[in-house]
C-alpha cells in the first residue's frame, strides 16, 4: 500500500571542514506531506539540494521516484518540483510568462503552456495579477506563484523550502490550505522543510525533526511527543528554603531518584517512576523547608526550543 | 525523406530547452537598456567614421593609379579624414568591440544567481550546461546581427554615396572581416562570461572584464616595448641589422600574445589586400617581388594562424567556464 517515493540511505554531505548531514537516513512514502523541522543551519536545505541532484553527497545514496538523484538528476527533475525559499522569477516578465518559460523548458508547446498557466494562476487565485510584472508582486504573492510555478511540469513530488518564510501569518494560512487540497486533489508527495513547527503540524501527515544533520526523530505528531516525552516525564522541580551541600548527597541514597541537578537555585530531581509524595517526606524527614514541589511537563514546544537552540540534549 | 529528417530535427530544436533558453536571452538582450546604449554608441561612431571616409574618398580614388585595382569599399573601413579628427570604422569596431562582449556577458551568470532565477531554473529537467550555452548563443546571436547590420549599411551607405557598387571579391572581404569581428567579440564575451561566473558581484566581474580590455589595449603594447627595449644589450649595436630585426622579431611574437595586436593585424590583411606579410622580411625576400595585391585565398592563408588564436582563446575561456560552472555549488 504505501510506496516509498524518497528514499535516502546513510547519505552524509561534508563541506570543507562542517559536516552538513550525518549518516541520513529517510524514507517518504506516496502521498504523505512530510514535514522536515530544524532550526537554520541543520542541514534541511543540504538534505533537499541532494534529493534534486544539486548536491553531490559525500557519501550514501539518494532514490526520488526509483532514480538515483545524484548521476540522473534531470529524470528526477522532471518529476519533482522545488520551490526554493526565495524563489527568484525574471522581475521583468509578467507572472504568466514566467509560468510559460518553465513550461517550456518542460518540453510543453506554446498553446499548451498558456493554457496550463492560466488554469494554475486561477488554482492560486492569480489570475488578476497574470499579466503584472513579477517585480511588482508581494512576497506572498510570489510564493503562490512558485506554487503554480512547481505544478506547471505536473510532478509527482513537490519539495519546499521554507515555503512560509517571510510571509504574514494570513497569508501562511492560505498557503498551507492552499499546499494541502493541492496534495489532496492531484495525490501529490510533498516535502516541506520549516523551523516553524506551528504551521506546519497543521498539515504534515509526519514529520521528521532535523537537528546539526542528524535526524533525530521522526513519526507523526502524537507518535512524537510521547518519544520525545518519555524520558523526561518524571522530572520534579523542587524549591528547599534551607538547602546545603548534604541534600545532594542524601537524596542521591533514596532508591527512586535517578538523577539531580541544580539550576538558579532549584533542583531538578528526575525520578525512576511517579513521585507518590516521597520527596515531600524526604524532606521534611530531613528538616529541609521544602518551599515548592512541582512537575516538570515538557510540551512539544518546549522541546522544540530547546532543539532548535541548538542544545543537544533535553536535561 | 531528406528533407522531412531536416524539418524534424528543426522542430525538434525548436521545442528543445536550449532553443528556449536562447530565445529568453535574446529578448532580454534586445529589450535591455544596456544593449541598445551600446549599440547606439556604436552605431553614431561607426556612421560618423563612414561621414569623413566618404567625404575623403574622392581624394583617395584620384591618387590611385589606373593600373592597379581600386577596393574603394575596404578603403571606406580603413581611411580617415587629413585632419584625422575621428578615427576610421576599423579602430572604432576593434576598440568598442571588446566593450560589446564585455558588457552582454559580465552578469550572465552571477545576477542570475544573486536573484535566484538560477536555481529556478536549475530545478528544471535541463542539463547545467545548457545555462551558459545558452548565455554565449543568445549574446552572440544578437551581436552577430548587429555587426553584420552594420557591415550591409556600410556597403548601403557606400552605393547610395559613391554609385558603384562593391566587386566580388570586396564584398567577400568584408563579409570575412564581419565574420572575423564576431569572433573576436566572441573572445570577449566568452572571458566575461567566465568571469561572471567566478565572481559572485557583477560589478567586480565588470572590472576584471575591463581592466583586461584595458591593459591589452593600451598598456601591453607599452610592456612589451619596455622589454624588448631592455633585452637589447648595448645601444651601439642598435645599428647592426641582425639585431634590429632579433628585436622586431622578439616584439612582434610578445605582441601576438594580446588578442588585441592578433586582431589588428586580421583587420590590416583583410582589408588592406597590398600587404603581403605581417612579419619582418629580409631584402632579398622582398627582392623581384611585383607590388599587387594579394588574392583573397592568400590573404586567408596570412591571417589563419591568428583566427586560429583567437578562436582557441575563446573555446579556452568557455572550457573553463564550463568546468567551473559544471562542478560549482549552487548555494552561495
Amino acid at each position: 500500500m504505501t510506496e516509498t517515493i524518497i528514499e535516502l540511505t546513510n547519505v552524509s554531505k561534508q563541506y570543507k571542514e562542517t559536516t552538513a548531514v550525518k549518516q541520513l537516513d529517510l524514507a517518504i512514502n506516496r502521498g504523505e506531506i512530510f514535514g522536515l523541522l530544524g532550526p537554520n543551519g541543520a542541514g534541511k536545505s543540504t538534505t533537499i539540494y541532494m534529493m534534486l541532484g544539486l548536491t553531490e553527497p559525500t557519501k550514501g545514496e539518494v532514490h526520488v521516484c526509483g532514480v538515483q538523484a545524484t548521476n540522473y538528476p534531470i529524470e528526477v527533475k522532471r518529476k519533482v518540483g522545488f520551490l526554493p525559499d526565495d524563489v527568484g522569477f525574471y522581475e521583468d516578465l509578467t507572472g504568466l510568462e514566467n509560468l510559460k518559460l518553465t513550461a517550456k523548458l518542460n518540453g510543453l508547446s506554446s498553446v499548451e503552456a498558456e493554457e496550463r498557466a492560466n488554469e494554475l494562476l486561477s488554482q492560486v487565485r492569480l489570475e488578476e495579477a497574470k499579466d503584472k510584472k513579477v517585480g511588482k508582486y508581494s512576497r506572498g504573492m510570489r510564493q503562490r506563484l512558485g506554487l503554480a510555478d512547481i505544478l506547471m511540469k505536473d510532478p509527482e513530488v513537490v519539495i519546499m523550502d521554507e515555503p512560509t518564510l517571510g510571509i504574514d501569518p494570513k497569508g501562511i494560512n492560505e498557503l498551507l490550505h492552499l499546499i494541502k487540497s493541492l496534495s489532496v486533489e492531484n495525490g501529490l508527495t510533498v516535502l516541506l522543510s520549516s523551523h516553524q513547527l506551528h504551521q506546519v503540524q497543521q498539515i504534515c501527515d509526519r514529520v521528521g525533526i532535523f537537528v546539526k544533520g542528524e535526524l533525530l526523530a521522526q513519526g507523526d505528531i502524537e507518535k512524537l511527543q510521547t518519544e520525545l516525552l518519555k524520558d523526561h516525564t518524571y522530572v520534579y522541580r523542587v524549591k528547599v528554603n534551607n538547602a546545603d551541600s548534604q541534600l545532594i548527597e542524601k537524596l542521591s541514597m533514596e532508591a527512586n531518584i535517578e538523577q539531580i541537578e541544580e539550576e538558579d537555585g532549584f533542583y531538578l530531581v528526575r525520578l525512576k517512576n511517579e513521585d507518590q509524595g516521597e520527596l515531600a517526606q524526604f524532606m521534611n524527614a530531613n528538616q529541609y523547608q521544602l518551599l515548592s514541589l512541582e512537575r516538570v511537563s515538557y510540551g512539544l514546544d518546549d522541546i522544540y526550543q530547546r532543539y532548535f537552540q541548538g542544545g543537544e540534549s533535553i536535561e | 525523406m531528406n528533407k522531412e529528417k531536416w524539418i524534424k530535427k528543426i522542430q525538434d530544436f525548436a521545442h528543445s530547452p536550449l532553443w528556449v533558453l536562447t530565445q529568453k536571452e535574446i529578448t532580454d538582450h534586445i529589450k535591455s537598456f544596456r544593449f541598445n546604449i551600446l549599440m547606439g554608441i556604436i552605431l553614431l561612431t561607426c556612421v560618423g567614421s563612414l561621414y569623413t571616409a566618404l567625404s575623403t574618398i574622392r581624394d583617395v580614388a584620384s591618387n590611385i593609379e589606373s593600373n592597379q585595382q581600386l577596393f574603394l569599399y575596404l578603403k571606406v573601413f580603413t581611411i580617415t579624414d587629413e585632419g584625422g579628427t575621428l578615427p576610421s570604422f576599423v579602430t572604432f569596431v576593434s576598440f568598442l568591440g571588446p566593450l560589446l562582449g564585455i558588457s552582454l556577458g559580465f552578469d550572465a551568470v552571477n545576477s542570475e544567481r544573486n536573484k535566484n532565477t538560477l536555481l529556478r531554473v536549475m530545478s528544471q529537467p535541463i542539463p547545467r550546461d545548457y545555462i551558459i550555452l545558452a548565455k554565449f548563443l543568445g549574446a552572440i546571436s544578437v551581436i552577430a546581427s548587429f555587426i553584420f547590420s552594420l557591415g550591409f549599411l556600410v556597403i548601403g551607405i557606400g552605393i547610395v554615396s559613391m554609385g558603384i557598387p562593391p566587386t566580388f571579391e570586396e564584398f567577400i572581404r568584408i563579409m570575412t572581416y564581419l565574420v572575423m569581428i564576431i569572433v573576436y567579440i566572441g573572445f570577449w564575451l566568452a572571458l566575461s562570461i567566465l568571469f561572471s561566473i567566478r565572481f559572485k558581484q557583477a560589478a567586480t566581474s565588470a572590472l576584471a572584464g575591463i581592466s583586461i580590455w584595458l591593459f591589452f589595449s593600451i598598456f601591453y603594447g607599452i610592456l612589451v616595448n619596455l622589454i624588448v627595449n631592455t633585452s637589447v644589450p648595448d645601444q651601439l649595436f642598435q645599428q647592426a641589422a641582425s639585431v634590429q630585426q632579433q628585436s622586431q622579431e622578439l616584439l612582434t611574437t610578445l605582441m601576438r600574445f594580446s588578442p588585441n595586436y592578433l586582431f589588428t593585424e586580421i583587420t590590416t590583411i583583410l582589408l588592406t589586400p597590398s600587404f603581403r606579410t605581417l612579419g619582418p622580411i629580409s631584402m632579398e625576400q622582398v627582392a623581384g617581388t611585383i607590388p599587387a595585391p594579394l588574392e583573397l585565398a592568400q590573404s586567408l592563408t596570412i591571417i589563419w594562424p591568428q583566427v586560429i588564436g583567437i578562436l582557441s582563446a575563446a573555446v579556452i575561456c568557455f572550457a573553463i567556464s564550463y568546468f567551473i560552472f559544471l562542478f560549482q555549488e549552487i548555494r552561495s
